[in-house]
């Protein structure tokens, strides 16, 4: 099952070496991990996907990046009601005739044209994960020379559900 | 010439305080009486503010890096102190790696200060350069790189802090070469200590313990699994009123041994792959299985499908992260075992109906004890130990290396007591226990240390009998030599089909000429009688003594749970 798993650590050399080294050494697969400084200053955030087998493994995880002194705090957000965003940037070859056509099928997205060359567009689109792979998917058949994702990064939102309701905004799972 | 003298006088005295000087001060605000120390260009700073500290802080050069760091790991494991270890940066510091590690994965209190090549050319693969901040991260509790000379009374306090509170473990300070022979501006402010992300739990939920007291009353077939986390915890004790309080029987870990007294009528010994069969059998078939401060180590549970089957589990351990890592826990109480304990003595609660419990356990130890059979064709290592402890009278520090000699001083060395009993139990490392009993003796100069160690370990650190013939300390080294690396020998003939690969030492030292060369005192014992008639004079000699134990190389270490096998399944229960 897929988890997104965040860490408030203090912004220390080599913290975020100790996560990955970490998770890494432990077996787990990073999906992806965004970082960033936050409201407090010396406070980095990480936002980690793993992918994970069970419970079990999922209680180690957050117990061994607890364990971490530069760690300040982990919670597991997957059941929680969040918001989840990604940036992409894609470089999709384009001719001058295929630009309007492309424009038609980014314009739903709310994605936007960045760059533009003789040969290749670059598009910048932000949202859910799901929905970025979606946009990919149209994009794939005119030809997708780069893509650089940031991966995902969330916060809880300012209201959440009773405990009877969680599983209803689950998001990835 | 006079005044030339008398000028140097005045420079020295005016010259202000290096970085080093400051860490020396720093060490002895923090109670350190004895650095392990190996010097080299990247910490001359550090020696030249040792020199000028004028033996106000004992210094002992050890001869290769990893004998120092392991006898750092036995001064800590005796005194429960952290082991002060400086080495060179590069190969001083790889050459800590393995021990480091050890301490790592035995829980050992160590604070290692490494030296670093100058900040100015740290990235540029310069002279004895390592990067041993990537090289540590995954075998410390945490580690640091001094960046400012402003930051060292706070990474000093925090170090030595992290390093022994919660779960010990090893910390390691890099101090680059500009920092340690940089100036101070002005005398330092008293550093406090930083860290929100580090505060352990060492009171237990009462919540928790109430369960548990209401669990042991409901017990039919308790058993009490007691680690070393008891030895941090200083809980034996503790350990002991709560398993006589409520008639409980005891098995130990290997780490754990001497944390409840093994010829204690309730004692099972110990447990795991060459643990005893009353042991594992207690925790195959028991109902509530107490573990205090053990860590569910894979050589103690065999196959966890067969690992406590029918038991409810308590785990009570300072470490959240080893709570339902190996094993399922349905009590998990998060606390210093001597909390738990004293917690746990306070409750109001009706001892078990364990009676029958008992008898069958007793049964068991009566029917199937440790066994060895004598052999007119040599002497048996099991004997050598069982001479060992009958000289001592059970109360030596005992240190070992790792393999069959452990096991068997593990099994026939009845320890009574704890903090006396010094192994690799993590790590396995050769060449851990000559170099450990060192340490140990440096803590306690008044205590008989004996290292019990193989013929393949031993050479792995033999270069410190140099430290033992210097400083006088009387550690009597007992090789149980049987020419080959028992244990691996003993898996190739029961595991792969007796094709015996490259574990025969076929050529030795003569080892009493090696001692000799060392002006150490050497005795070569080929049978019984000849080991009856030295081993008198060996603990008699007030300094070190070195005896190779010339022994079967046959023998094998049982009984045995072979790996992959279940706790129940054990060979080699019976002759």
């Amino acid at each position: 099952m897929k988890r997104i798993i965040t860490a408030t650590v203090q912004d220390r050399a080599g913290v975020l070496n100790r996560v990955t080294g970490l998770l890494q050494r432990r077996q787990f697969n990073i999906e992806s991990i965004s970082v960033g400084p936050t409201e407090t200053e010396g406070v980095s955030r990480m936002t980690l996907v793993v992918e994970i087998e069970d419970e079990q493994r999922l209680e180690q995880v957050t117990k061994q990046l607890n364990k971490q002194i530069d760690v300040l705090k982990v919670s597991d957000i997957t059941d929680k009601a969040v918001v989840v965003r990604e940036l992409a940037l894609i470089k999709v070859a384009s001719s001058s005739q295929l630009r309007s056509e492309i424009n038609g099928i980014i314009d739903p997205f709310r994605a936007i044209v960045i760059d533009v060359s003789k040969e290749s567009l670059a598009i910048q689109i932000t949202g859910k994960p799901e929905k970025i792979d979606a946009l990919l998917e149209l994009l794939r058949p005119f030809g997708i020379k780069e893509i650089a994702r940031t991966g995902l990064t969330a916060l809880l939102r300012g209201h959440q559900p009773q405990v009877n309701e969680l599983t209803h905004h689950t998001l990835l799972k | 010439m006079k005044v030339e003298a008398k000028k140097l006088e005045v420079q020295t005295s005016t010259e202000p305080k290096t970085g080093a000087d400051l860490l020396i001060d720093l060490l002895k605000k923090e109670g350190v009486e004895t650095l392990f120390g190996y010097p080299g260009g990247a910490v001359l700073p550090i020696y030249d503010a040792i020199y000028r500290a004028q033996g106000t802080i004992e210094h002992i050069l050890f001869r290769h890096e990893q004998g120092m760091i392991h006898a750092a790991e036995g001064y800590a494991r005796v005194t429960g102190k952290p082991g002060v270890v400086i080495a060179t940066s590069g190969p001083g510091a790889t050459n800590l790696v393995t021990g480091i590690t050890d301490a790592m994965m035995d829980s050992l209190p160590l604070v290692i200060f490494t030296g670093q090549v100058a900040r100015s050319v740290i990235g540029t693969d310069a002279f004895q350069e390592a990067d041993v901040m990537a090289i540590t991260t995954p075998i410390t509790k945490h580690n640091y790189q001094v960046q400012s000379i402003e930051d060292l009374p706070r990474i000093v306090k925090e170090a030595f802090h992290i390093a022994s509170t919660g779960r010990p473990g090893p910390v390691l300070v890099d101090v680059p070469k500009d920092i340690s022979a940089g100036f101070l501006t002005a005398e330092p402010e008293e550093a406090s200590i930083d860290l929100p992300g580090y505060q352990p739990t060492t009171k237990p939920n009462p919540l928790q313990i109430k369960k548990l007291a209401d669990s042991i009353s409901k017990a039919i077939k308790p058993v009490i699994l007691s680690g070393a986390g008891v030895l941090h915890g200083k809980a034996s004790a503790e350990l002991t009123a709560l398993a006589e309080k409520h008639q409980i029987p005891v098995v130990t870990t290997l780490l754990g041994l001497g944390t409840f007294p093994a010829d204690h009528p309730l004692s099972l010994g110990m447990g795991g792959m060459h643990g005893t069969y009353a042991a594992n059998m207690a925790i195959y078939e028991c109902d509530l299985l107490i573990n205090f401060g053990a860590r569910f180590d894979d050589r103690l549970t065999g196959n966890l499908k067969h690992f406590a089957p029918f038991a409810k589990v308590a785990h009570i351990d300072i470490d959240p992260a080893e709570i339902g890592k190996n094993v399922p826990t349905s009590l998990p109480i998060v606390s210093d075992t001597k909390e738990a304990l004293t917690e746990l003595l306070g409750q109001d609660i009706e001892s078990p109906n364990s009676a029958q419990w008992l008898e069958k356990l007793g049964q068991n130890k009566q029917e199937y004890p440790l066994w060895y059979k004598h052999d007119p064709n040599g002497m048996c290592p099991q004997w050598v130990i069982e001479a060992v402890h009958k000289v001592t009278n059970g109360d030596a520090i005992v240190a070992t290396d790792v393999g069959q000699h452990q096991m068997w001083a593990a099994q026939y060395y009845t320890f009574k007591e704890p903090h006396r009993w010094i192994t690799s139990g993590g790590l396995g490392t050769m060449g851990f226990g000559f170099p450990a009993a060192i340490g140990a003796q440096i803590a306690e100069p008044d205590s008989t240390v004996v290292a019990i160690v193989g013929d393949g370990g031993f050479q792995m650190t033999l270069q410190e009998l140099s430290i033992v013939y210097e400083r006088n300390l009387p550690v009597k080294i007992i090789i149980v030599n049987n020419g080959a690396l028992g244990m691996v020998r003993q898996w190739q003939e029961l595991l792969h089909g007796n094709r015996i690969s490259e574990s025969i030492l076929h050529s030795q030292p003569n080892f009493v000429k090696l001692a000799e060369s060392y002006s150490i005192r050497g005795y070569q014992v080929n049978n019984q009688e000849e080991l009856i008639t030295i081993l008198p004079e060996v603990f008699a000699h007030n300094g070190p003594v070195l005896v190779d134990a010339r022994v079967l190389q046959q023998e094998k270490v049982f009984p045995m749970i072979a790996p992959g096998k279940g706790i129940h399944e054990m060979i080699g229960v019976k002759p």
